[in-house]
C-alpha cells in the first residue's frame, strides 16, 4: 500500500489492535451506585467506556483492564474482578 | 543623487521627515527612498535617531544609511554636543539646524558647510502649542533645497496625516517656508 | 493604460505594501502574534480586517507557538491562512513548522528578518530565517518592495500546488524592507486572486469524514515519509520558476527565478548573497565593472529549495566566488557559503570566498563590498586564501 503524503490516514486505525485480549482483570460496574457522571469514561486512556441510559458500559473488547476508572469513580462503584469470574 | 540624513531625538519625527521627503518627490515625479535607523536605542523617546531619505532621477537600488550626505537636518541643536552630526558630509553641502540662535553662535563661523538655523520649535508651538517641529524644519528645508515642491510636500503631508492634524501640519510647513524665504532669501539648488 | 493588471503605484511603506497584498489575496486565517519589525504587517491587516475591507479570520494568538498552529488547523481543514513573524517568534514557531512541512501543510508566513538574542537587537540578518533551513519549509529572500509584493503574490500558488503542499516563507530583511519608503506598484485583488488560484489539498479535516493526522510511524515507514518531504522540496524548484515567468507574462515584473544573475556571463569574479543587500551590491558591481574589473552577482532568491544546479551552472566559470552572509552556523561557518561550497565539491570551479557581513544590522555599504572583493583578490593571488569564513570588520579591539 502506497503512504499518504503528510502521514494523515484513515481515523481509528487504533481498532485494529484488540488490546482487551490480555486483560487479567476486568472492571465491573455496580448499577446501583453508577450515576451515569461520566469520569471513568473521560478518563478511560482506551475510551472503551460509554454512557449508556444514564450508567457506565465497558467495551471489554478495547478494556486492557488498567484499573484507572476504578480509581476515579467518586462513588466506588466499579470493582476490578479477576478476568473469567464473571 | 540627492542623500539627505536626518538627526534628531526619538518622537521629534525625524523618520517621518524622512518618510514624508520620499512622498513629496514620488509626487513630484521622481524615485525616492526613506528609511530610519533605530540602533542604538533609537525607539527610546529622547535617544538620538537618524532616519535617511534618497531622492533621485532613477530608480534607487541601494540599501544602506547614508554615510555621505549632501543634505543634513538637525531637529535638535543640543545634538550638536552628542553625535558625530556632521560625518561623511561633502563639503559646501547645506545643513539645517533647528535653533533660535544664529550659526555663529552656535560656533559655525568659519564652516566648511553651509549652515543655516532656523528657529522651528517657535514656528511649532506658535501653531500647535506643542514642540512637533518636524513639518516646519520640512518647510524651512524645501526653501533652503529649493529642489523640493511645496504642493507635493503638502500633498504628502495631506496622505500621511488627514484630517486637522495634515492641515495643521501644512500650515506649520507653510509658515516656516514663509519665514526661511524672510531669512535666508530664494535659494536655487 | 498599463496592459499590466495595476491597482495603483504609491510611494510606501514595506511593511504595509505587504498588508496589501495578502489582504488581496484574503487568506481564511490570519494567525498572528506581533513582534518587531513585523508589526506593522499584522497591523494593518488588522486593520482591513476591522474596517471590513477583507473578509478573513484574524486571530491575536497568545504566542507565536499559537500563532504557527492556528496556520496548522486552518490549512488542515482546506482554507488558506497567514502569519508573519521575526527572530525569537520565528524560533518559537519551528516546531510548528516542521509539523507544517512534515503533514504537507502550506501555510504562508512573512518573515521580516532580524538577529537573534543575546544580545538582544532589533536590526537585521538572517539567522532566524537560517535557522529554520531543515524543517522542509519552502523559502524566499527579496531584494526590496516591489520583489516582496510580487513574491507574496507568486507564493501561495508555489506552497499550494498538490506537488508540493508545503509551508512557505517570504523572508524579507527588517527595517531595510519592513519599514522603508519606496515607489511600488500594488495589484489588482482579482488579478492577485486569479494567480494564487484556489487551495484544494487531498485530504482535509472534516467531522463527517474522520482521519488522523500525526499518526506514529516507525521506522518500517519512517524513512519514506521524510523522503516524500525532500522531494516535495525539491520538485518546488520546478514551480518557482514556472510561477515567476507567469508572472513576468501577466504582471511584467521578474526578479529572478531561483537566483537573478547580474553581469555574471563573463564574470572572473562572482558575488553571491540574498536579501536587501544585493541592491547594493549590484550598484558596487556598476562600480567595479566602470573600473574594468569583470565582477557579476549571483543573487540566491530560493533558498529552500536550493538551487543546486544554476549554482553550479553560474559558477563555473568564474575564477573566484564570494559569498555574503548574513547568519552562520557556529564553529562551520556562514550558512549559504557552507552550502555553495558543498555543491561546488568535485567540481572544476571557483575557489570560493566566504564572508560573515551584516550581522545585527552592521551597514553594508557599496565600499563594503569592494573591499571584500579587494581582499579577497590579495588573498587569492597571493595564493593565501583563507580556510574558512571570514567575519568582515570584525573589530578585534573589542575582543
Amino acid at each position: 500500500m502506497k503512504l499518504n503524503i503528510g502521514g494523515i490516514t484513515e481515523a481509528g486505525q487504533s481498532k485494529k489492535n484488540l488490546t482487551g485480549s490480555w486483560r487479567y482483570q476486568i472492571p465491573v460496574i455496580d448499577q446501583d451506585k453508577c450515576n451515569g457522571c461520566g469520569i471513568c469514561e473521560l478518563f478511560c486512556p482506551d475510551s472503551c467506556i460509554d454512557i449508556n441510559n444514564g450508567r457506565a458500559v465497558i467495551d471489554d473488547t478495547y478494556c486492557k483492564g488498567c484499573g484507572i476508572c476504578v480509581k476515579e469513580c467518586s462513588r466506588d462503584a466499579i470493582v476490578m474482578q479477576p478476568e473469567g469470574d464473571g | 543623487m540627492k542623500e539627505i540624513r536626518i538627526h534628531g531625538r526619538g518622537g521629534q519625527g525625524s523618520v517621518v521627515t524622512a518618510e514624508l521627503l520620499a512622498i513629496a518627490a514620488f509626487k513630484d515625479g521622481k524615485y525616492s527612498q526613506a528609511f530610519p535607523y533605530l540602533g542604538g536605542g533609537g525607539e527610546r523617546r529622547g535617544a538620538p535617531v537618524q532616519a535617511f531619505c534618497r531622492i533621485d532621477q532613477e530608480p534607487i537600488r541601494l540599501k544602506c544609511q547614508i554615510t555621505e550626505p549632501n543634505n543634513l537636518i538637525i531637529q535638535d541643536a543640543g545634538l550638536i554636543e552628542l553625535v558625530d552630526l556632521f560625518k561623511g558630509l561633502k563639503p559646501g553641502s547645506p545643513v539645517l539646524i533647528n535653533s533660535p540662535d544664529s550659526p555663529e553662535r552656535l560656533g559655525f563661523n568659519d564652516s566648511e558647510f553651509m549652515v543655516y538655523t532656523f528657529p522651528a520649535t517657535e514656528v511649532a508651538l506658535e501653531v500647535f502649542q506643542k514642540p512637533l517641529v518636524n513639518t516646519a524644519m520640512i518647510g524651512a528645508f524645501a526653501v533652503l533645497s529649493g529642489d523640493l515642491n511645496l504642493e507635493a510636500l503638502s500633498r504628502a503631508i495631506e496622505q500621511k496625516f488627514p484630517g486637522v492634524t495634515g492641515r495643521n501640519n501644512i500650515k506649520a510647513m507653510k509658515k516656516a517656508a514663509a519665514l526661511a524665504r524672510e531669512r535666508f532669501g530664494v535659494m536655487k539648488a | 493604460m498599463s496592459k499590466y493588471p495595476v491597482k495603483n503605484r504609491e510611494i510606501m511603506q514595506g511593511s504595509i505594501a505587504v498588508a496589501e497584498t495578502i489582504g488581496a489575496l484574503e487568506p481564511g486565517v490570519i494567525g498572528v502574534y506581533p513582534i518587531t519589525p513585523q508589526t506593522h504587517i499584522v497591523e494593518h491587516l488588522a486593520r482591513l480586517v476591522a474596517n471590513g475591507a477583507i473578509n478573513s479570520r484574524y486571530i491575536n494568538a497568545d504566542s507565536e507557538f499559537s500563532a504557527a498552529s492556528i496556520l496548522y488547523g486552518a490549512a488542515s481543514a482546506g482554507v488558506r491562512s497567514y502569519s508573519a513573524s521575526s527572530s525569537q517568534g520565528l524560533l518559537l514557531m519551528t516546531e510548528v513548522i516542521f509539523n507544517m512541512a512534515g503533514t504537507r501543510l502550506p501555510g504562508v508566513f512573512s518573515a521580516v528578518n532580524r538577529s537573534l538574542s543575546p544580545p538582544i537587537n532589533i536590526q537585521v540578518d538572517h539567522q532566524d530565517t537560517m535557522t529554520l533551513r531543515d524543517s522542509g519549509l519552502i523559502q524566499i529572500y527579496v531584494e526590496n518592495i516591489q520583489e516582496a509584493v510580487d513574491t507574496h503574490v507568486q507564493i501561495y500558488r508555489i506552497a499550494e500546488d498538490r506537488e508540493v503542499l508545503l509551508p512557505a516563507m517570504v523572508c524579507m530583511d527588517g527595517w531595510i524592507i519592513s519599514h522603508a519608503y519606496e515607489p511600488v506598484t500594488l495589484w489588482q485583488e482579482d488579478a492577485v486572486k486569479e494567480f494564487a488560484g484556489s487551495y484544494d489539498p487531498p485530504f482535509k479535516v472534516d467531522p463527517r469524514k474522520p482521519l488522523t493526522y500525526g499518526a506514529l510511524t516507525d521506522d518500517d515507514k519512517i524513512t519514506e515519509f521524510k523522503y516524500m518531504v525532500d522531494s516535495a522540496l525539491c520538485r518546488t524548484e520546478n514551480k518557482i520558476v514556472q510561477a515567476a515567468e507567469l508572472f513576468r507574462e501577466e504582471f511584467g515584473n521578474f526578479h529572478g527565478d531561483v537566483v537573478e544573475k547580474y553581469y555574471t556571463d563573463d564574470a572572473k569574479i562572482i558575488i553571491v548573497a540574498m536579501g536587501s543587500v544585493v541592491g547594493t551590491i549590484k550598484e558596487a558591481v556598476d562600480r567595479m565593472r566602470a573600473g574594468g574589473k569583470k565582477v557579476g552577482l549571483l543573487k540566491i532568491r530560493s533558498f529552500r529549495p536550493f538551487p543546486a544546479a544554476a549554482v553550479r551552472e553560474l559558477l563555473s566559470g568564474a575564477e573566484m566566488a564570494i559569498v555574503v552572509d548574513r547568519s552562520f552556523s557556529a564553529s562551520a561557518g556562514g550558512i549559504l557559503g557552507s552550502e555553495i561550497k558543498a555543491n561546488l565539491y568535485h567540481q572544476n570551479g571557483p575557489v570560493l570566498f566566504n564572508y560573515i557581513a551584516g550581522i545585527g544590522g552592521r551597514e553594508l555599504y557599496p565600499h563594503s563590498i569592494m573591499e571584500i572583493v579587494q581582499e579577497s583578490e590579495t588573498a587569492f593571488s597571493k595564493d593565501c586564501v583563507p580556510d574558512g569564513a571570514v567575519f568582515f570588520n570584525l573589530n578585534e579591539e573589542l575582543l
